[in-house]
């Protein structure tokens, strides 16, 4: 790892200085987490009298249970809609905000405060639309014959949640893809529209491509946003239903170890999400690092 | 004011790199010493070890009558006026100036007279409620040497000054340098690449390579009597042409009274001429391939009939010469450098 | 661009305009219906203009709260969100500027073995380790507390990495010269990195003020005493507490309140905000 040329040395500053930050993450993440990994394969009986160490029965159970397998499904259509929609917007905001010059930041500005809203608030938000009795959306689409309920149908209880997950992450989007856009020579693109080049073969040949570090970047930063972070967009409206239709994995952690006190499996849970959260940040950074230069 | 003596200094990376190797040499006090020599030749360590910005791994350093190898550098008693100038981006020019003396603890009125008579040296009194970001290169520089003036240090240590500087710029500064230095008195130690910024400032020039000393001595020693291949190609400009003992041999060109282990012959552009001079004397024959006019002086450029190799004459005005023609040097034997290409020393 | 392409700026510009009137729509209707009378809603469709009941709604959501709207009065939840999210981002800052400082200006044992267990932060967010960091908090008495809200949300490894980042940034001569002038490490953190890293920290304010006041799960775990709920997770407590139809006019004036202070953060600060954001992420 790089470090300055010129450095203090200290026998006992560094480790002063570093303290606060490693104690907090030692008592409240790596200990916890430890605790996690370790309630992952105990079981208790119904009483809390007994625990026993069941290595990873915990773990087969999970996979064997089809409301667990079912919520797995359930997390991946909903982080794959979100992450489509809400990328494939921004980018489209993004090219066309480059365009402009003086409205730039005037539409950037638009664009960009749906970020300061919670999640849960933009479920509600958009509940508060959707909602069967007052919702102006549903008053629309009855015009056109849609009976939209999504107390009762699983799919529109989808749509709810994924359109008020995706409408946050536009703004996030469309920071990362202008920035990305306007790092693009503007040299490049004269030189193809020299070459003949039309202004859509242009983007999807040149552009597109250039963009790929920051599509791949967002990818997976929208993947674990929509997989973690909208905890509060599915509590605050759908409560994972109805029938479960939304309850994402990360709130069935929730349901498991706060309202059922099922710890097992709930660290069970837990241990899998660290790991696929693992996996994901490592491949992130590993694909970041390599491009920064100092 | 204080003598700097370094006895057999050593510096070598963790990794095993030499960057600088068994340099000694002994400072008097008041003198401004260049260090000079080409890019990774070790003079920038050399001047950070004096500062103690970098580690000494051997031999000893004395500033004054003090041994300071393990000293911290605000306790060598030097300053340090560095090549991006440094300076606090966030800090007045006062308070650039002032910094190093608040965290000495020198009282205020002391501090505020330093720092007022510096500015009034360097002709920056204006501008010091300014930040740096509102003064230009020149400006800037001022306030990097203000900072080394106000320490009144035993010794100033300057790591090329001028290099980030445009060339008039460059010219002009170096000669208020010069001035300033001379005026105040202080022991200078002053590294640079630009052999013609070495040649004016120097009481003594140190020229370095690969980390170990060539020669040392007064400008003039050094560009009359080059001790080296090295210190010979590096000092003066244009570069001395270097002609092999067995070329000369074979036009029967080769003069007679050379010293013995000669196989290189040096001689400066300056001392070539076209035509024959009085005294014993060298001659060359060759074309003329490009004629470069450079105002006050021209720059011929030759090769010679036989090898090919280019010679580079230095001739005042604009001499009668075209491109293509047949000439022939003459260099006076008094003018010659001879040198051993082996051992790349000086042979007599 | 090279050609003058007036029918597609058209373009541009019509799908921005769509695409703002989409993204503002939710706040719009929510402003709209937080200024209506409470009678509004039962005819079974949300009106969309502004009615005249505001200065009502809002007086009655911050100081009675709880017998309306299911909730305590606003005032103080939104005390505590305030508090929460200033702890949270001046805690994680100063932090991380001391972490950061240590990493990249010291060199000395297990320096590498701390930046792995800081950046390990990076892949445990809170959702994924509930149970054993409520236990933890519990046992320490911190539950209904401003500390036991903040403070297990403070080590932050990207603020970390972003001084990180920013400090190898600082030229090295700064360093020397300082040394030069006799300052010591501590003295070198105050007066010079400090100061040159104003911009860089009040980008990360607005980042982290944002992220600490949205803070949703965590909040309803560690509180379940209404002194010290917070507002964003309150209005969970009145949207799907109970059988009845939720005071719509009166859940819409809490979110309004709850959404204002972050947003009114990123549009005065947006500048910072788009700068924090961008370089964190490098």
């Amino acid at each position: 790892m790089q470090t300055k040329r010129m450095t203090f040395s200290s026998r006992w500053l560094p480790y002063a200085l570093l303290a606060p930050q490693v104690l907090i993450t030692l008592v409240f993440f790596i200990w916890p987490a430890s605790q996690a990994l370790w309630q992952s394969m105990l079981r208790q009986d119904a009483f809390g009298l007994r625990t026993t160490f069941v290595w990873f029965r915990n773990f087969e159970r999970l996979f064997d249970n089809p409301l667990y397998l079912a919520s797995m499904k359930t997390t991946a259509i909903f982080a794959i809609s979100t992450t489509l929609l809400a990328m494939s917007l921004s980018l489209l905001f993004a090219v066309m905000v480059n365009r402009m010059l003086r409205s730039r930041e005037w539409y950037t500005t638009f664009l960009v405060w749906p970020y300061a809203v919670a999640p849960a608030i933009a479920g509600v938000l958009w509940w508060f639309m959707f909602n069967t009795s007052v919702g102006i959306v549903p008053y629309m689409l009855e015009g056109f014959g849609y009976d939209w309920n999504h107390r009762l149908d699983g799919k529109d209880a989808m749509i709810l949640v994924v359109l008020a997950a995706a409408w946050k992450q536009i703004s996030y989007n469309f920071l990362f893809f202008l920035a990305g856009l306007q790092s693009i020579p503007q040299s490049l693109l004269e030189a193809a529209a020299i070459d003949g080049a039309s202004r859509t073969k242009r983007f999807w040949t040149i552009v597109f491509p250039l963009l790929s570090p920051t599509t791949f970047f967002l990818m997976v930063v929208n993947v674990v946003y929509a997989m973690f972070d909208t905890f509060g967009v599915i509590h605050a409206t759908t409560e994972g239903g109805p029938a479960q239709a939304t309850n994402i994995l990360v709130y069935n952690v929730f349901r498991d170890g706060f309202v059922n006190g099922n710890l097992g499996a709930s660290a069970a849970q837990s241990v899998i999400l660290m790991g696929i959260v693992v996996v994901l940040t490592v491949v992130q950074f590993r694909f970041i690092e390599r491009r920064v230069n100092y | 004011m204080a003598r700097i003596v370094m006895d057999d200094l050593h510096k070598v990376y963790p990794g095993g790199v030499k960057a600088v190797t068994g340099i000694s040499l002994d400072i008097a006090d008041g003198e401004m010493i260049v260090l000079v020599g080409p890019s990774g030749c070790g003079k920038s360590t050399l001047l950070r070890m004096v500062a103690g910005l970098e580690t000494i791994t051997g031999g000893t350093l004395t500033i004054g009558e003090r041994v300071v190898n393990q000293l911290e550098p605000a306790d060598r008693d030097i300053a340090m006026v560095f090549q991006n100038y440094a300076l606090y981006p966030h800090m007045t020019v006062y308070n650039n100036l002032a910094y190093g003396l608040r965290n000495k603890g020198v009282p205020k009125p002391e501090i505020d007279r330093r720092v007022q008579e510096a500015a009034g040296m360097l002709q920056i009194a204006d501008y010091l409620d300014r930040k740096p970001r509102a003064l230009s290169g020149g400006q800037r520089q001022r306030v990097a040497m203000g900072r080394a003036l106000v320490r009144e240090p035993a010794a100033f240590l300057f790591d090329e000054p001028l290099s980030n500087l445009d060339a008039k710029l460059r010219v002009q500064m170096r000669v208020e340098i010069r001035q300033l230095q001379k005026r105040l008195g202080t022991t200078s130690l002053y590294v640079t690449h630009d052999q013609l910024e070495a040649l004016t400032l120097a009481d003594r020039l140190v020229v370095l390579n690969g980390g170990q000393i060539e020669q040392v001595g007064t400008p003039m020693e050094l560009y009359r009597r080059p001790g080296t291949v090295f210190v010979a190609g590096f000092i003066g400009s244009p570069a001395m042409n270097m002609i092999d003992m067995a070329y000369l041999r074979d036009r029967g060109a080769a003069p007679s009274a050379l010293p013995a282990g000669t196989d290189l012959v040096g001689v400066r552009p300056d001392d070539l001429s076209l035509t024959p001079g009085e005294g014993p004397a060298m001659a060359l024959q060759g074309t003329v391939a490009l004629l470069e006019p450079a105002g006050a002086e021209s720059h011929i450029y030759v090769t010679l009939d036989g090898n090919a190799q280019p010679i580079t004459v230095r001739v005042p005005g604009l001499p009668e010469v075209t491109e293509g023609a047949a000439v022939v040097l003459h260099a006076p034997l008094e003018a010659l450098h001879p040198f051993n290409s082996a051992s790349g020393k000086r042979t007599g | 661009m090279v050609e003058n392409d007036r029918f597609g700026s058209l373009l541009a510009h019509l799908i921005l305009i769509l695409g703002v009137a989409a993204v503002v729509f939710p706040v719009y209707v929510a402003v709209i219906a937080s200024t209506h009378a409470p009678g509004t809603f039962l005819q079974g469709v949300m009106p969309l203009l502004p009615g005249s009941h505001a200065i009502e709604n809002y007086r009655t959501v911050i100081f009675e709260g709880r017998a309306q709207a299911g909730a305590p009065p606003i005032g103080l939840m939104l005390w505590n969100s305030f508090v929460m999210a200033m702890m949270i981002a001046v805690g994680k800052i100063a932090i991380s500027l001391l972490s950061a400082f240590a990493i990249v200006y010291f060199r000395f044992r297990f320096r590498i073995f701390f930046f792995w267990v800081i950046f390990l932060t990076l892949m445990l967010p809170v959702e994924v380790r509930i149970v054993p960091t409520y236990a933890v908090v519990a046992n320490l008495n911190m539950l209904n507390s401003y500390a036991g809200l903040s403070i297990p949300l403070i080590a932050s490894a990207t603020a970390t990495f972003l001084f990180r980042q920013f400090f190898m940034t600082v030229p090295e001569e700064m360093l020397e010269a300082a040394r030069v002038d006799g300052a010591g490490p501590m003295k070198f953190f105050k007066d010079i990195l400090l100061p040159l890293s104003i911009t860089n920290i009040a980008a990360m304010f607005v980042i982290m003020f944002i992220y600490g006041w949205n803070q949703y799960l965590w909040p309803l775990l560690v509180t379940n005493d209404e002194r010290y709920y917070t507002v964003v997770m309150g209005i969970q407590r009145m949207v799907t507490g109970g059988d009845s139809e939720p005071l719509w006019h009166l859940v819409m004036a809490t979110v309004v309140m709850a959404a204002l202070p972050p947003i009114l953060v990123i549009l005065f600060m947006q500048r910072l905000f788009v700068k924090g954001l961008v370089e964190t992420e490098k």
